[in-house]
Protein backbone atom coordinates (compact mmCIF):
# COMPACT_ATOMS: atom_id res chain seq x y z
CA UNK A 1 0.00 0.00 0.00
CA UNK A 2 2.80 2.63 0.97
CA UNK A 3 4.95 1.97 -2.20
CA UNK A 4 7.62 4.20 -0.46
CA UNK A 5 10.13 1.83 1.48
CA UNK A 6 11.34 5.24 3.56
CA UNK A 7 8.04 5.40 5.40
CA UNK A 8 8.45 2.09 7.50
CA UNK A 9 11.75 3.90 8.94
CA UNK A 10 10.03 5.21 11.73
CA UNK A 11 8.59 2.10 12.27
CA UNK A 12 11.98 -0.08 12.47
CA UNK A 13 13.10 2.09 14.68
CA UNK A 14 10.49 1.64 17.15
CA UNK A 15 10.81 -1.91 16.26
CA UNK A 16 14.55 -2.43 17.35
CA UNK A 17 14.23 -0.06 20.40
CA UNK A 18 12.01 -2.23 21.81
CA UNK A 19 14.30 -5.20 21.31
CA UNK A 20 16.72 -3.60 22.45
CA UNK A 21 15.39 -2.33 25.24
CA UNK A 22 14.10 -5.47 26.30
CA UNK A 23 17.90 -6.68 26.43
CA UNK A 24 19.14 -3.78 27.77
CA UNK A 25 16.58 -3.05 30.97
CA UNK A 26 15.38 -6.45 31.68
CA UNK A 27 14.30 -5.35 35.20
CA UNK A 28 12.40 -2.83 34.03
CA UNK A 29 10.05 -4.29 32.16
CA UNK A 30 6.96 -3.02 34.31
CA UNK A 31 7.93 0.56 33.18
CA UNK A 32 8.11 0.14 29.51
CA UNK A 33 5.00 -1.87 29.68
CA UNK A 34 3.51 1.35 30.64
CA UNK A 35 5.25 3.12 28.25
CA UNK A 36 3.71 0.75 25.24
CA UNK A 37 0.42 1.41 26.95
CA UNK A 38 0.60 4.73 27.55
CA UNK A 39 1.19 5.48 23.94
CA UNK A 40 -1.47 3.28 22.95
CA UNK A 41 -3.61 5.74 24.78
CA UNK A 42 -2.19 8.63 23.28
CA UNK A 43 -2.22 7.32 20.01
CA UNK A 44 -5.83 7.08 20.59
CA UNK A 45 -5.69 10.94 22.05
CA UNK A 46 -4.21 11.90 18.53
CA UNK A 47 -6.85 10.66 16.80
CA UNK A 48 -9.31 13.09 18.42
CA UNK A 49 -7.29 16.13 19.54
CA UNK A 50 -4.43 15.79 17.13
CA UNK A 51 -6.28 15.27 13.72
CA UNK A 52 -10.01 15.88 14.91
CA UNK A 53 -8.99 18.95 16.58
CA UNK A 54 -11.90 17.63 19.46
CA UNK A 55 -10.38 19.59 22.69
CA UNK A 56 -10.30 17.37 25.29
CA UNK A 57 -9.44 16.65 29.08
CA UNK A 58 -11.10 13.72 29.39
CA UNK A 59 -9.95 11.12 27.71
CA UNK A 60 -9.21 8.58 30.45
CA UNK A 61 -13.49 8.66 30.84
CA UNK A 62 -12.68 5.51 27.81
CA UNK A 63 -9.39 4.38 29.27
CA UNK A 64 -10.63 3.92 32.50
CA UNK A 65 -14.23 2.33 31.09
CA UNK A 66 -11.97 0.12 28.88
CA UNK A 67 -9.73 -0.87 32.21
CA UNK A 68 -12.82 -1.99 34.35
CA UNK A 69 -14.62 -3.75 31.53
CA UNK A 70 -11.79 -5.65 31.04
CA UNK A 71 -10.74 -6.27 34.64
CA UNK A 72 -14.50 -7.23 35.15
CA UNK A 73 -14.75 -9.49 32.32
CA UNK A 74 -11.29 -11.23 33.41
CA UNK A 75 -12.94 -11.98 36.79
CA UNK A 76 -16.78 -12.70 36.06
CA UNK A 77 -16.54 -14.04 32.29
CA UNK A 78 -13.34 -15.49 30.60
CA UNK A 79 -10.08 -14.79 31.98
CA UNK A 80 -8.62 -14.77 27.96
CA UNK A 81 -6.15 -11.77 27.25
CA UNK A 82 -7.65 -11.11 23.51
CA UNK A 83 -11.45 -11.40 24.51
CA UNK A 84 -10.83 -9.39 27.21
CA UNK A 85 -9.17 -6.44 24.86
CA UNK A 86 -12.30 -7.02 22.96
CA UNK A 87 -14.39 -5.96 25.74
CA UNK A 88 -12.48 -3.26 26.58
CA UNK A 89 -12.71 -2.19 22.86
CA UNK A 90 -16.46 -2.57 23.04
CA UNK A 91 -16.85 -1.00 26.22
CA UNK A 92 -14.61 2.07 25.18
CA UNK A 93 -16.42 2.71 22.10
CA UNK A 94 -19.88 2.45 23.83
CA UNK A 95 -18.80 5.33 26.41
CA UNK A 96 -17.21 7.40 23.54
CA UNK A 97 -20.69 6.71 21.57
CA UNK A 98 -22.83 7.59 24.13
CA UNK A 99 -20.87 10.78 25.79
CA UNK A 100 -20.01 11.78 22.15
CA UNK A 101 -23.33 11.88 21.69
CA UNK A 102 -23.49 15.18 23.97
CA UNK A 103 -20.24 16.28 24.14
CA UNK A 104 -19.93 16.94 19.76
CA UNK A 105 -22.82 19.23 19.89
CA UNK A 106 -20.32 21.33 22.03
CA UNK A 107 -17.30 23.40 21.35
CA UNK A 108 -14.32 25.39 22.96
CA UNK A 109 -14.96 25.41 26.47
CA UNK A 110 -17.52 24.21 27.31
CA UNK A 111 -16.33 20.84 25.32
CA UNK A 112 -13.47 20.81 27.44
CA UNK A 113 -16.03 21.21 30.97
CA UNK A 114 -18.18 18.65 29.58
CA UNK A 115 -15.38 16.11 28.74
CA UNK A 116 -13.74 16.47 32.12
CA UNK A 117 -17.29 16.13 33.52
CA UNK A 118 -17.83 12.65 32.01
CA UNK A 119 -14.65 11.07 33.56
CA UNK A 120 -15.46 12.46 36.61
CA UNK A 121 -18.92 11.06 36.81
CA UNK A 122 -17.65 7.55 35.68
CA UNK A 123 -14.92 7.84 38.41
CA UNK A 124 -17.85 8.39 41.23
CA UNK A 125 -19.93 5.81 39.60
CA UNK A 126 -17.20 3.55 39.98
CA UNK A 127 -16.14 4.68 43.63
CA UNK A 128 -19.87 4.25 44.55
CA UNK A 129 -20.59 0.67 43.13
CA UNK A 130 -18.23 -0.62 45.92
CA UNK A 131 -19.90 -4.29 45.48
CA UNK A 132 -18.60 -4.25 41.87
CA UNK A 133 -15.57 -2.21 41.07
CA UNK A 134 -13.88 -2.19 44.67
CA UNK A 135 -14.52 0.97 44.79
CA UNK A 136 -11.37 3.25 46.26
CA UNK A 137 -9.57 -0.54 46.68
CA UNK A 138 -9.53 -1.47 43.20
CA UNK A 139 -10.88 -4.16 41.37
CA UNK A 140 -8.87 -7.06 42.48
CA UNK A 141 -8.27 -11.17 41.44
CA UNK A 142 -7.75 -10.49 38.07
CA UNK A 143 -5.97 -13.80 36.95
CA UNK A 144 -5.18 -13.73 33.52
CA UNK A 145 -4.78 -17.01 30.87
CA UNK A 146 -1.92 -17.28 28.61
CA UNK A 147 -1.74 -15.20 25.39
CA UNK A 148 -3.33 -17.28 22.72
CA UNK A 149 -3.35 -19.66 25.31
CA UNK A 150 0.66 -20.53 24.76
CA UNK A 151 2.51 -17.43 26.92
CA UNK A 152 1.82 -16.80 30.83
CA UNK A 153 2.06 -13.76 32.17
CA UNK A 154 5.69 -14.04 34.21
CA UNK A 155 6.88 -11.96 37.38
CA UNK A 156 9.45 -9.95 35.34
CA UNK A 157 6.84 -8.96 32.64
CA UNK A 158 8.29 -10.49 29.47
CA UNK A 159 5.17 -12.07 28.42
CA UNK A 160 3.03 -8.41 29.38
CA UNK A 161 5.78 -6.56 27.46
CA UNK A 162 5.92 -8.10 24.28
CA UNK A 163 1.96 -8.49 24.19
CA UNK A 164 1.92 -4.78 24.84
CA UNK A 165 4.32 -3.89 22.41
CA UNK A 166 2.01 -6.00 19.58
CA UNK A 167 -0.57 -4.41 20.71
CA UNK A 168 0.50 -1.10 20.18
CA UNK A 169 2.02 -2.07 16.78
CA UNK A 170 -0.67 -3.27 15.58
CA UNK A 171 -3.13 0.16 16.97
CA UNK A 172 -0.18 2.24 14.96
CA UNK A 173 -0.84 0.68 11.97
CA UNK A 174 -4.36 0.32 12.14
CA UNK A 175 -4.18 4.59 12.43
CA UNK A 176 -1.41 4.71 9.81
CA UNK A 177 -4.31 3.16 7.56
CA UNK A 178 -7.38 5.24 9.07
CA UNK A 179 -5.37 8.58 8.98
CA UNK A 180 -4.75 8.02 5.34
CA UNK A 181 -8.10 7.11 4.69
CA UNK A 182 -10.70 9.35 3.35
CA UNK A 183 -12.06 9.33 6.97
CA UNK A 184 -9.01 10.40 8.24
CA UNK A 185 -9.28 13.35 5.50
CA UNK A 186 -12.40 14.12 6.66
CA UNK A 187 -11.28 14.39 10.25
CA UNK A 188 -8.55 16.65 9.50
CA UNK A 189 -11.31 18.89 7.49
CA UNK A 190 -13.49 19.15 10.07
CA UNK A 191 -10.12 20.35 12.40
CA UNK A 192 -9.19 22.61 9.62
CA UNK A 193 -13.14 23.88 9.00
CA UNK A 194 -16.42 22.46 10.09
CA UNK A 195 -18.23 25.25 8.10
CA UNK A 196 -16.73 24.31 5.05
CA UNK A 197 -17.24 20.69 5.81
CA UNK A 198 -21.22 21.15 6.20
CA UNK A 199 -20.65 22.83 3.05
CA UNK A 200 -19.38 20.11 0.86
CA UNK A 201 -22.54 18.24 2.68
CA UNK A 202 -20.75 16.06 5.78
CA UNK A 203 -22.90 15.78 8.40
CA UNK A 204 -20.11 16.99 11.25
CA UNK A 205 -21.79 15.93 14.23
CA UNK A 206 -22.31 12.10 13.28
CA UNK A 207 -18.69 11.74 11.56
CA UNK A 208 -17.04 13.69 15.15
CA UNK A 209 -19.40 11.11 16.87
CA UNK A 210 -17.53 8.29 14.91
CA UNK A 211 -14.25 9.67 15.47
CA UNK A 212 -14.94 9.55 19.20
CA UNK A 213 -15.87 6.15 18.82
CA UNK A 214 -13.54 4.88 16.84
CA UNK A 215 -10.49 6.45 19.45
CA UNK A 216 -12.68 4.97 22.37
CA UNK A 217 -12.48 1.78 20.83
CA UNK A 218 -8.65 2.23 20.99
CA UNK A 219 -8.54 3.95 24.68
CA UNK A 220 -10.35 1.19 25.85
CA UNK A 221 -8.07 -1.14 24.69
CA UNK A 222 -4.98 0.97 26.72
CA UNK A 223 -7.19 0.39 29.46
CA UNK A 224 -7.69 -3.49 29.10
CA UNK A 225 -3.88 -3.32 28.34
CA UNK A 226 -3.16 -1.64 31.77
CA UNK A 227 -5.83 -3.74 33.82
CA UNK A 228 -4.76 -7.54 32.59
CA UNK A 229 -0.53 -6.71 33.01
CA UNK A 230 -0.94 -5.12 36.03
CA UNK A 231 -3.87 -7.54 37.59
CA UNK A 232 -5.54 -4.28 39.08
CA UNK A 233 -7.73 -1.33 38.18
CA UNK A 234 -8.26 1.34 40.54
CA UNK A 235 -10.25 4.70 40.52
CA UNK A 236 -7.10 6.27 39.59
CA UNK A 237 -7.63 5.35 35.72
CA UNK A 238 -10.51 7.75 35.33
CA UNK A 239 -8.10 10.77 37.32
CA UNK A 240 -7.84 13.70 35.64
CA UNK A 241 -4.28 13.65 35.74
CA UNK A 242 -4.43 10.76 33.72
CA UNK A 243 -6.34 12.44 30.82
CA UNK A 244 -4.09 15.65 31.39
CA UNK A 245 -0.59 14.29 31.27
CA UNK A 246 -1.89 12.35 28.17
CA UNK A 247 -2.34 15.76 26.34
CA UNK A 248 1.13 16.96 27.93
CA UNK A 249 3.08 14.19 26.12
CA UNK A 250 0.73 14.24 22.92
CA UNK A 251 1.71 17.95 22.52
CA UNK A 252 5.23 17.47 23.13
CA UNK A 253 5.95 14.99 20.66
CA UNK A 254 3.50 16.59 18.18
CA UNK A 255 -0.13 16.25 17.12
CA UNK A 256 -1.75 14.81 14.36
CA UNK A 257 1.35 12.64 13.35
CA UNK A 258 0.67 9.92 15.49
CA UNK A 259 4.58 9.05 15.82
CA UNK A 260 4.64 12.53 17.82
CA UNK A 261 2.82 10.24 20.76
CA UNK A 262 5.23 7.22 20.61
CA UNK A 263 8.03 10.08 20.86
CA UNK A 264 6.08 12.49 23.34
CA UNK A 265 5.28 9.37 25.68
CA UNK A 266 8.61 8.10 25.92
CA UNK A 267 10.65 11.20 26.04
CA UNK A 268 7.88 12.45 29.20
CA UNK A 269 7.65 8.52 30.94
CA UNK A 270 11.40 8.79 30.93
CA UNK A 271 12.14 11.99 31.61
CA UNK A 272 9.61 11.47 34.60
CA UNK A 273 11.24 8.36 35.56
CA UNK A 274 14.56 9.08 36.05
CA UNK A 275 13.68 12.85 37.43
CA UNK A 276 11.94 11.32 40.12
CA UNK A 277 14.80 8.86 40.84
CA UNK A 278 17.04 11.64 41.21
CA UNK A 279 14.80 14.10 43.24
CA UNK A 280 11.37 12.80 44.48
CA UNK A 281 9.86 16.12 45.56
CA UNK A 282 10.67 18.53 42.70
CA UNK A 283 11.04 16.20 39.60
CA UNK A 284 7.24 18.20 37.67
CA UNK A 285 9.73 21.41 37.86
CA UNK A 286 11.82 19.72 35.54
CA UNK A 287 8.68 18.04 33.66
CA UNK A 288 7.43 21.44 33.51
CA UNK A 289 10.69 22.88 32.30
CA UNK A 290 10.76 20.26 29.36
CA UNK A 291 7.21 21.15 28.41
CA UNK A 292 7.67 24.84 28.22
CA UNK A 293 11.07 24.61 26.35
CA UNK A 294 9.16 22.71 23.66
CA UNK A 295 6.27 24.90 23.31
CA UNK A 296 8.36 27.80 23.57
CA UNK A 297 10.92 26.79 20.52
CA UNK A 298 8.84 24.11 18.71
CA UNK A 299 5.40 24.71 19.38
CA UNK A 300 4.66 21.79 16.87
CA UNK A 301 6.16 19.21 18.91
CA UNK A 302 9.57 17.28 18.79
CA UNK A 303 8.10 15.68 15.53
CA UNK A 304 8.69 19.59 14.32
CA UNK A 305 12.25 19.32 15.27
CA UNK A 306 13.74 18.10 11.58
CA UNK A 307 11.15 20.61 10.20
CA UNK A 308 12.15 23.40 12.35
CA UNK A 309 16.24 22.92 11.82
CA UNK A 310 15.36 22.62 8.05
CA UNK A 311 13.60 26.09 7.61
CA UNK A 312 16.53 27.14 10.16
CA UNK A 313 19.03 26.00 7.91
CA UNK A 314 17.26 27.52 4.55
CA UNK A 315 16.63 30.81 5.89
CA UNK A 316 20.87 31.06 6.12
CA UNK B 1 -41.67 22.81 -10.76
CA UNK B 2 -38.13 21.32 -10.94
CA UNK B 3 -35.70 23.46 -9.55
CA UNK B 4 -35.50 26.40 -6.48
CA UNK B 5 -38.60 27.93 -5.62
CA UNK B 6 -38.37 30.91 -2.64
CA UNK B 7 -41.40 32.14 -1.93
CA UNK B 8 -42.10 35.15 0.96
CA UNK B 9 -38.81 34.43 3.15
CA UNK B 10 -37.83 36.77 6.00
CA UNK B 11 -35.34 36.76 8.11
CA UNK B 12 -34.44 39.51 10.97
CA UNK B 13 -31.68 39.08 13.58
CA UNK B 14 -33.31 40.90 16.32
CA UNK B 15 -34.82 44.12 15.46
CA UNK B 16 -32.92 44.20 11.73
CA UNK B 17 -34.96 43.03 8.96
CA UNK B 18 -32.48 41.66 6.46
CA UNK B 19 -34.81 39.97 4.37
CA UNK B 20 -38.26 40.92 3.43
CA UNK B 21 -41.00 39.01 1.50
CA UNK B 22 -38.30 37.54 -0.85
CA UNK B 23 -40.23 35.55 -3.87
CA UNK B 24 -38.00 34.04 -7.12
CA UNK B 25 -37.49 31.17 -9.24
CA UNK B 26 -34.33 29.52 -10.04
CA UNK B 27 -34.66 26.94 -12.54
CA UNK B 28 -32.63 24.25 -14.93
CA UNK B 29 -30.23 26.44 -17.19
CA UNK B 30 -30.76 29.79 -15.88
CA UNK B 31 -27.82 32.13 -14.69
CA UNK B 32 -29.39 34.61 -12.81
CA UNK B 33 -27.57 37.88 -10.69
CA UNK B 34 -28.48 39.07 -7.36
CA UNK B 35 -27.28 42.30 -7.22
CA UNK B 36 -27.62 44.91 -4.48
CA UNK B 37 -25.59 47.69 -2.51
CA UNK B 38 -23.31 46.70 0.60
CA UNK B 39 -25.44 44.56 3.44
CA UNK B 40 -28.30 44.51 1.21
CA UNK B 41 -28.97 40.86 2.34
CA UNK B 42 -27.76 39.15 -0.59
CA UNK B 43 -25.30 37.00 1.42
CA UNK B 44 -27.76 36.34 4.22
CA UNK B 45 -30.46 35.31 1.54
CA UNK B 46 -28.19 33.01 0.21
CA UNK B 47 -27.81 31.45 3.82
CA UNK B 48 -31.15 30.96 3.93
CA UNK B 49 -31.67 29.20 0.89
CA UNK B 50 -28.55 26.73 1.70
CA UNK B 51 -29.79 26.27 4.88
CA UNK B 52 -26.60 27.67 6.94
CA UNK B 53 -29.38 29.94 8.53
CA UNK B 54 -33.15 29.64 9.07
CA UNK B 55 -35.83 31.63 7.83
CA UNK B 56 -37.82 33.27 10.23
CA UNK B 57 -40.80 32.80 7.83
CA UNK B 58 -41.63 31.41 4.34
CA UNK B 59 -40.87 28.61 2.61
CA UNK B 60 -37.69 27.49 0.04
CA UNK B 61 -38.46 24.34 -2.59
CA UNK B 62 -36.02 22.46 -4.28
CA UNK B 63 -37.83 20.29 -7.51
CA UNK B 64 -41.20 21.42 -5.07
CA UNK B 65 -40.28 19.64 -2.17
CA UNK B 66 -39.88 21.95 1.19
CA UNK B 67 -36.23 22.19 2.59
CA UNK B 68 -37.80 23.12 5.97
CA UNK B 69 -36.51 20.18 7.99
CA UNK B 70 -33.14 19.91 5.71
CA UNK B 71 -30.10 20.89 7.81
CA UNK B 72 -26.82 22.44 5.95
CA UNK B 73 -24.94 19.04 4.90
CA UNK B 74 -28.07 17.69 3.54
CA UNK B 75 -29.22 20.39 1.33
CA UNK B 76 -25.62 19.89 0.07
CA UNK B 77 -26.48 16.24 -0.79
CA UNK B 78 -29.67 17.44 -2.26
CA UNK B 79 -27.74 19.21 -4.91
CA UNK B 80 -27.41 22.96 -3.54
CA UNK B 81 -23.99 24.54 -3.21
CA UNK B 82 -22.74 27.78 -2.86
CA UNK B 83 -19.26 29.13 -2.60
CA UNK B 84 -18.55 31.45 0.09
CA UNK B 85 -18.08 35.20 0.06
CA UNK B 86 -14.91 35.10 2.54
CA UNK B 87 -12.77 32.10 1.30
CA UNK B 88 -13.35 29.19 3.74
CA UNK B 89 -10.96 26.18 2.66
CA UNK B 90 -8.93 23.50 4.67
CA UNK B 91 -6.04 25.99 5.28
CA UNK B 92 -3.68 23.65 6.50
CA UNK B 93 -4.30 21.23 3.47
CA UNK B 94 -2.96 21.01 0.21
CA UNK B 95 -5.17 22.55 -2.55
CA UNK B 96 -5.21 18.56 -3.86
CA UNK B 97 -6.46 17.32 -0.59
CA UNK B 98 -8.87 20.52 -0.14
CA UNK B 99 -10.28 19.25 -3.68
CA UNK B 100 -9.79 15.44 -3.09
CA UNK B 101 -11.93 16.15 0.20
CA UNK B 102 -15.06 17.40 -1.34
CA UNK B 103 -14.52 15.29 -4.58
CA UNK B 104 -14.80 12.18 -1.51
CA UNK B 105 -17.51 13.55 0.67
CA UNK B 106 -19.93 14.03 -2.61
CA UNK B 107 -19.34 10.72 -3.21
CA UNK B 108 -20.42 9.58 0.30
CA UNK B 109 -16.52 8.11 0.99
CA UNK B 110 -16.32 9.68 4.27
CA UNK B 111 -17.09 6.69 6.35
CA UNK B 112 -14.58 4.06 4.25
CA UNK B 113 -11.74 3.72 6.79
CA UNK B 114 -9.58 1.07 5.21
CA UNK B 115 -8.19 2.90 1.66
CA UNK B 116 -6.29 5.30 1.26
CA UNK B 117 -7.75 8.77 0.40
CA UNK B 118 -5.51 9.31 -2.56
CA UNK B 119 -5.99 5.72 -4.13
CA UNK B 120 -9.05 6.30 -6.49
CA UNK B 121 -8.26 6.64 -9.92
CA UNK B 122 -11.83 8.34 -10.44
CA UNK B 123 -11.39 10.57 -7.87
CA UNK B 124 -7.98 11.78 -8.32
CA UNK B 125 -8.55 12.03 -12.11
CA UNK B 126 -11.35 14.22 -11.53
CA UNK B 127 -9.48 16.44 -8.89
CA UNK B 128 -6.70 16.62 -11.36
CA UNK B 129 -8.98 17.88 -14.08
CA UNK B 130 -10.43 20.52 -11.70
CA UNK B 131 -7.05 21.98 -10.70
CA UNK B 132 -5.99 21.95 -14.46
CA UNK B 133 -8.93 23.79 -14.75
CA UNK B 134 -8.04 26.88 -12.77
CA UNK B 135 -5.11 26.90 -12.99
CA UNK B 136 -3.72 25.19 -9.76
CA UNK B 137 -1.66 22.66 -10.59
CA UNK B 138 1.60 23.91 -10.26
CA UNK B 139 0.37 24.00 -6.47
CA UNK B 140 -1.38 20.87 -6.05
CA UNK B 141 0.88 19.90 -2.95
CA UNK B 142 1.41 23.96 -1.78
CA UNK B 143 -0.88 24.39 1.93
CA UNK B 144 -3.74 26.49 0.74
CA UNK B 145 -2.32 29.11 3.90
CA UNK B 146 0.70 29.15 1.52
CA UNK B 147 -0.74 30.77 -1.59
CA UNK B 148 -1.98 34.08 -2.79
CA UNK B 149 -5.76 35.02 -2.17
CA UNK B 150 -6.76 35.37 -4.99
CA UNK B 151 -5.44 31.37 -5.23
CA UNK B 152 -7.58 30.99 -2.83
CA UNK B 153 -10.62 32.42 -4.73
CA UNK B 154 -10.04 30.00 -7.40
CA UNK B 155 -9.76 27.05 -4.86
CA UNK B 156 -13.57 28.07 -3.41
CA UNK B 157 -14.76 27.85 -6.65
CA UNK B 158 -13.04 24.49 -7.88
CA UNK B 159 -14.02 22.65 -4.30
CA UNK B 160 -17.52 24.06 -4.81
CA UNK B 161 -17.79 22.75 -8.33
CA UNK B 162 -16.62 19.28 -7.62
CA UNK B 163 -19.31 18.92 -5.09
CA UNK B 164 -21.43 18.21 -8.58
CA UNK B 165 -24.19 20.89 -7.15
CA UNK B 166 -27.59 21.14 -9.31
CA UNK B 167 -28.18 24.41 -7.54
CA UNK B 168 -25.24 26.48 -7.78
CA UNK B 169 -24.66 29.82 -5.70
CA UNK B 170 -21.75 32.00 -6.18
CA UNK B 171 -21.01 34.87 -3.47
CA UNK B 172 -18.90 37.62 -5.21
CA UNK B 173 -16.54 34.70 -6.43
CA UNK B 174 -14.55 36.86 -8.50
CA UNK B 175 -13.61 39.29 -5.24
CA UNK B 176 -10.10 39.23 -4.59
CA UNK B 177 -9.23 37.96 -7.83
CA UNK B 178 -6.94 39.16 -9.51
CA UNK B 179 -8.09 41.03 -12.72
CA UNK B 180 -5.77 38.85 -14.80
CA UNK B 181 -7.31 35.67 -13.40
CA UNK B 182 -10.59 36.82 -13.70
CA UNK B 183 -11.24 35.06 -16.68
CA UNK B 184 -10.83 31.81 -15.33
CA UNK B 185 -13.77 32.65 -13.50
CA UNK B 186 -15.98 33.17 -16.27
CA UNK B 187 -15.07 30.57 -18.37
CA UNK B 188 -15.71 28.33 -15.08
CA UNK B 189 -19.24 29.81 -15.46
CA UNK B 190 -19.68 29.06 -19.49
CA UNK B 191 -18.56 25.99 -18.72
CA UNK B 192 -20.89 24.68 -16.52
CA UNK B 193 -23.09 22.43 -17.37
CA UNK B 194 -26.07 23.69 -19.61
CA UNK B 195 -28.81 22.36 -17.37
CA UNK B 196 -27.53 23.90 -13.89
CA UNK B 197 -29.47 26.74 -12.26
CA UNK B 198 -26.74 29.29 -10.98
CA UNK B 199 -27.47 32.49 -8.98
CA UNK B 200 -24.60 34.49 -8.91
CA UNK B 201 -24.13 37.19 -6.17
CA UNK B 202 -21.65 40.16 -7.66
CA UNK B 203 -20.22 43.88 -7.71
CA UNK B 204 -18.51 43.45 -10.69
CA UNK B 205 -21.06 44.83 -13.25
CA UNK B 206 -18.78 43.62 -16.22
CA UNK B 207 -18.99 40.19 -15.13
CA UNK B 208 -22.92 40.35 -14.36
CA UNK B 209 -24.10 41.38 -17.96
CA UNK B 210 -21.01 38.82 -19.29
CA UNK B 211 -22.71 36.00 -17.65
CA UNK B 212 -26.25 36.62 -16.10
CA UNK B 213 -29.35 36.16 -18.45
CA UNK B 214 -31.20 38.06 -15.63
CA UNK B 215 -31.17 40.10 -12.60
CA UNK B 216 -32.28 40.33 -9.43
CA UNK B 217 -32.06 43.67 -7.73
CA UNK B 218 -31.76 43.32 -3.70
CA UNK B 219 -32.05 46.61 -1.92
CA UNK B 220 -32.75 46.50 1.97
CA UNK B 221 -33.38 42.84 2.42
CA UNK B 222 -35.85 43.30 -0.26
CA UNK B 223 -36.38 42.68 -4.13
CA UNK B 224 -36.47 45.88 -6.17
CA UNK B 225 -37.23 44.45 -9.36
CA UNK B 226 -35.84 41.65 -11.73
CA UNK B 227 -35.26 41.77 -15.31
CA UNK B 228 -33.44 40.73 -18.06
CA UNK B 229 -29.20 42.77 -17.45
CA UNK B 230 -31.35 44.89 -20.87
CA UNK B 231 -34.15 45.93 -18.74
CA UNK B 232 -32.15 46.44 -15.75
CA UNK B 233 -29.53 48.56 -17.16
CA UNK B 234 -32.23 50.95 -18.15
CA UNK B 235 -34.38 51.11 -15.16
CA UNK B 236 -34.76 54.56 -13.40
CA UNK B 237 -34.36 52.96 -9.83
CA UNK B 238 -31.33 51.06 -10.45
CA UNK B 239 -29.46 53.62 -11.95
CA UNK B 240 -30.59 56.32 -9.14
CA UNK B 241 -29.18 53.43 -6.84
CA UNK B 242 -25.43 52.49 -8.50
CA UNK B 243 -25.09 55.94 -10.57
CA UNK B 244 -26.85 58.46 -7.78
CA UNK B 245 -24.90 57.24 -4.97
CA UNK B 246 -21.79 57.77 -6.54
CA UNK B 247 -20.98 54.30 -7.75
CA UNK B 248 -20.31 53.21 -11.16
N1 LIG C 1 -25.46 36.87 11.94
C1 LIG C 1 -25.87 38.15 11.85
N2 LIG C 1 -26.31 38.80 12.93
C2 LIG C 1 -26.73 40.07 12.86
N3 LIG C 1 -26.74 40.79 11.72
C3 LIG C 1 -26.30 40.19 10.60
C4 LIG C 1 -25.85 38.85 10.60
N4 LIG C 1 -25.48 38.52 9.33
C5 LIG C 1 -25.69 39.61 8.60
N5 LIG C 1 -26.18 40.63 9.34
C6 LIG C 1 -26.58 41.93 8.85
O1 LIG C 1 -27.49 41.73 7.80
C7 LIG C 1 -27.31 42.71 6.79
C8 LIG C 1 -27.11 42.04 5.47
O2 LIG C 1 -25.85 41.40 5.44
P1 LIG C 1 -25.36 40.54 4.21
O3 LIG C 1 -24.01 40.03 4.53
O4 LIG C 1 -26.39 39.54 3.86
O5 LIG C 1 -25.28 41.63 3.07
P2 LIG C 1 -24.68 41.52 1.60
O6 LIG C 1 -25.72 42.00 0.67
O7 LIG C 1 -24.13 40.16 1.36
O8 LIG C 1 -23.51 42.58 1.65
P3 LIG C 1 -22.09 42.59 0.90
O9 LIG C 1 -22.33 43.09 -0.47
O10 LIG C 1 -21.27 43.53 1.69
O11 LIG C 1 -21.57 41.21 0.92
C9 LIG C 1 -26.13 43.57 7.23
O12 LIG C 1 -26.64 44.74 7.82
C10 LIG C 1 -25.43 42.72 8.25
O13 LIG C 1 -24.80 43.53 9.22
MG1 LIG D 1 -22.32 39.40 1.00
Amino acid sequence: MSPNPRRLVPDLVILAAAVGLFFVFPYDLAFLTRILIMVVFVLSLDLVLGYAGIATLGHAAMYGTGAYAAGLFAIHVSADPLLGLAAGAVAGAAIAAVSGLIMMRAHGLTLLMLSIAVAQVLQEVANKARPVTGGADGLRGIRMEPVLGIWEFDFIGRTGYWYAFTVMALVLVMLKVVVASPFGLSARGIHESPARMRAIGTPVYARLVAIYTLAGGIAGVAGALAAQVTSLVSLEVYSFEHSAEAVIMLVLGGTGRLYGAVLGVALFMTVEHLAAAVDPFNWLFIIGALVLGVVFFVPAGLMGVPGALARLGRGR
Amino acid sequence: MSGLEVNGLNKSFGGLTVCKDVTFELGPGDRKALIGPNGAGKTTLANLITGIAPPSSGTIRLDGRDLRGLREPQRVRAGIAKTFQITTLFKRLTVRENIRLGVSERKRQGLKLLRRADGDRATEAEVAELMHQFRLTRHADTTVENLAYGQQRLIEMALTLALHPRILILDEPAAGVPTSENHLIVEAIERLPKDLAVLIIEHDMQLVFKVARSIIVLVNGAILTEGTPREISRDRQVRDLYLGAGHG
